[in-house]
């Protein structure tokens, strides 16, 4: 593993037949392959977010270490590092997720913009950020309710009562994850008869619902299959044009494929970000290029 | 690597030897309840008729019935759940959801599951003191229904509390992170889902409460009542005026009146306590079977 350029998470095996074996084995596309790659964004867009100087801890434990970087607007960025980097700390400050455990404490800011937000600071309320940003998270979560009310769990959260107003949202929500067509005769069923890819699909147009400004992904396919993955890789960059995502993976592959920029974080610190292609075919630091080309994490 | 044959048999035959010893002292068990079911059967099943359940007590056995014990008893029980379910869920939902996780709540904590352990006599003194004499409530049915209240009161709360935590994680984050309060996590979300699990402590506590005695002797309850409470128990023209009434009313119940009987010489009073505990274990066990069918039921329903 320490020689081979070949990442951790390689794509799909090639299945060699016997005829192959004798031959010259074909190159294993590796993420340093531009077609692998996602190509760069066309321009440097608006920030969405912006992270500055910011530490977090874990009652006395510290989780994140100054970091500072931007989420851009359109636009995906992935945080990828090795498990305990940090990388699903810092997406959850953004809905201040660690409010709900005792001891936790945010050092430094997270500015939301176009209204100069800090989304840390004490005095914002959690309730009202998380009216702005959605999130879905790694295991799949939906209610155990109906199909419908889980889509409208948000909606009337946020005071929507009337039934053709709802009907109308959660139609909507459902046809954006892609999931309409498989439930739309079923919205009365228990969430929890539905496939776990179908779940997660669920629970995105859960997120959607609310029409967010920011929607945060933790690891939302580690839990799927690589078809109901492929599926929620597509549907995630086609959201990109009407929110801001920002998405944590394991998977580098993924990383690759979906995400615009990219931020690779390691023992709490962000080691390196940029575009997405830059950082995985051109890395400046060597903890960066170590990483993205399989040899640890 | 190799393992011997005799080594497995050593492991299966222990196995083997667990799987017998369980057996045993469960059948054991069963056969303990069933010897006793048999033999209070034997002694008051035929005692148990329409007359003994529409009687008042007497001095002469064949007329003696317990009609003033089980309207005791269901009222009784009636104040206790009213008073003491809202509370309990109430106070476990806090404890679980709102507290902050300090010092001060880790002694409630612990003083609450002690609570649950403390002999019912204790909680009887407790309430002579406070009930019958400080607040003047007298040898009432409001009386007795607080005390039982107060003695399930931490079985109810431990109980809603083991049920909120079964709940994952995710589920509160999910609601949490779409933007709900901590009341409306709680509402929507943590007690439907809990209900399960709350309903069966609670029908647990009061089946408890049902077969209580020592408490209720040590506050006062009377051994031999002749009437009932007023309306709506009777029919009594001052229910419009007054509707709890009826809390202010002196009371017996089952377990009182069969100790009272089993207190008796003679062997017709002792047919009277045996059939009196059949009544009583029958509601014992119908509650419980309604523990076991609504678990059931709203389990179905839920699931992660």
């Amino acid at each position: 593993m320490v020689t081979s350029a070949a990442p951790r998470h390689a794509a799909p095996p090639v299945h060699a037949g016997p005829a192959r074996m004798t031959a010259t084995p074909p190159p294993i596309p590796t993420l340093l392959d531009s077609d692998v790659v996602r190509p760069a964004p066309p321009a440097s867009r608006a920030i969405k977010a912006q992270v500055e100087n910011f530490s977090f801890f874990y009652s006395t434990v510290q989780a994140l270490a100054d970091v500072s970087l931007p989420f851009r607007e359109r636009a995906i960025t992935a945080l990828i590092g090795p498990s305990g980097c940090g990388k699903t700390t810092l997406l959850r400050c953004f809905n201040r997720m660690h409010d709900l455990y005792p001891g936790n404490r945010y050092v430094g800011r997270i500015l939301l913009h176009p209204d100069n937000l800090n989304i840390v600071a004490r005095e914002v309320d959690p309730i009202s950020l998380r009216m702005r940003i959605s999130m879905v998270f790694q295991k799949p979560n939906p209610f155990p309710k109906s199909i419908f009310e889980n889509v409208a769990y948000g909606l009337r959260l946020r005071g929507i009562r009337s039934r053709s107003e709802l009907e109308g949202r959660i139609q909507v929500a459902l046809e954006d994850a892609a999931l309409w067509g498989e439930v739309k005769d079923r919205l009365r069923k228990p969430a929890y008869d539905l496939s776990g890819g179908q779940q997660q699909r669920l629970c995105i147009a859960r997120a959607l619902a609310n029409e967010p400004e920011v929607l945060l992904l933790d690891e939302p396919t580690s839990a799927l299959d690589p078809i109901a993955t492929s599926r929620i890789e597509d549907l995630i960059v086609e959201l990109k044009e009407r929110v801001t995502i920002a998405i944590v993976t394991h998977n580098m592959q993924q990383a690759a494929r979906i995400s615009d920029y990219t931020a690779f974080m390691y023992l709490g610190k962000l080691i390196e970000y940029g575009a997405t292609a830059e950082v995985f075919q051109n890395p400046k630091c060597k903890e960066t290029e170590d990483y993205v080309t399989g040899r640890f994490g | 690597m190799i393992v011997t044959d005799r080594f497995i048999a050593r492991t299966r035959l222990q196995d083997r030897a667990f799987s017998v010893l369980g057996a045993t002292l469960t059948v054991g068990a069963m056969l303990f309840l069933g010897i006793l079911l048999f033999d209070l059967a034997r002694d008051g099943l035929s005692r148990i008729d329409w007359q003994f359940l529409t009687s008042f007590p007497s001095r002469r056995p064949g007329m003696a019935g317990v009609l003033s014990a089980w309207v005791g008893s269901l009222l009784i029980m009636l104040v206790t759940a009213v008073t003491a379910i809202p509370l309990g869920i109430a106070a476990g939902v806090y404890l679980e959801e709102y507290a902050r996780k300090n010092w001060f709540a880790t002694a409630i904590e612990i003083n609450i599951t002690n609570l649950a352990g403390v002999p019912s006599i204790i909680f009887g003194l407790m309430a002579l003191g406070l009930f019958v004499f400080r607040f003047n409530f007298g040898q009432s049915i409001l009386a007795g229904g607080l005390t039982l209240g107060c003695l399930i009161l931490p079985i109810v709360i431990v109980s809603t509390r083991e049920a909120l935590r079964t709940i994952p994680r995710g589920m509160r984050e999910a609601a949490y992170a779409l933007g709900a309060t901590r009341w409306q996590v709680a509402r929507h979300h943590l007690l439907p889902y809990s209900l399960p699990g709350i309903a069966t402590g609670v029908i647990i506590a009061i089946s408890r409460a049902i077969g209580e005695t020592a408490p209720l002797i040590t506050i006062g309850a009377l051994t031999f009542i002749a009437f009932l409470p007023p309306a709506p128990v009777t029919l009594d023209p001052e229910f419009a005026v007054q509707p709890l009434k009826w809390v202010w009313s002196p009371f017996t119940v089952l377990p009182i009146q069969m100790f009272n009987w089993v207190s008796r010489p003679g062997d017709d009073f002792l047919r009277n306590a045996a059939a009196t505990g059949i009544i009583l274990i029958g509601l014992t066990l119908t509650m419980n079977a309604v523990a076991v069918v609504l678990r059931y039921r709203m389990r179905r329903r839920i699931k992660w």
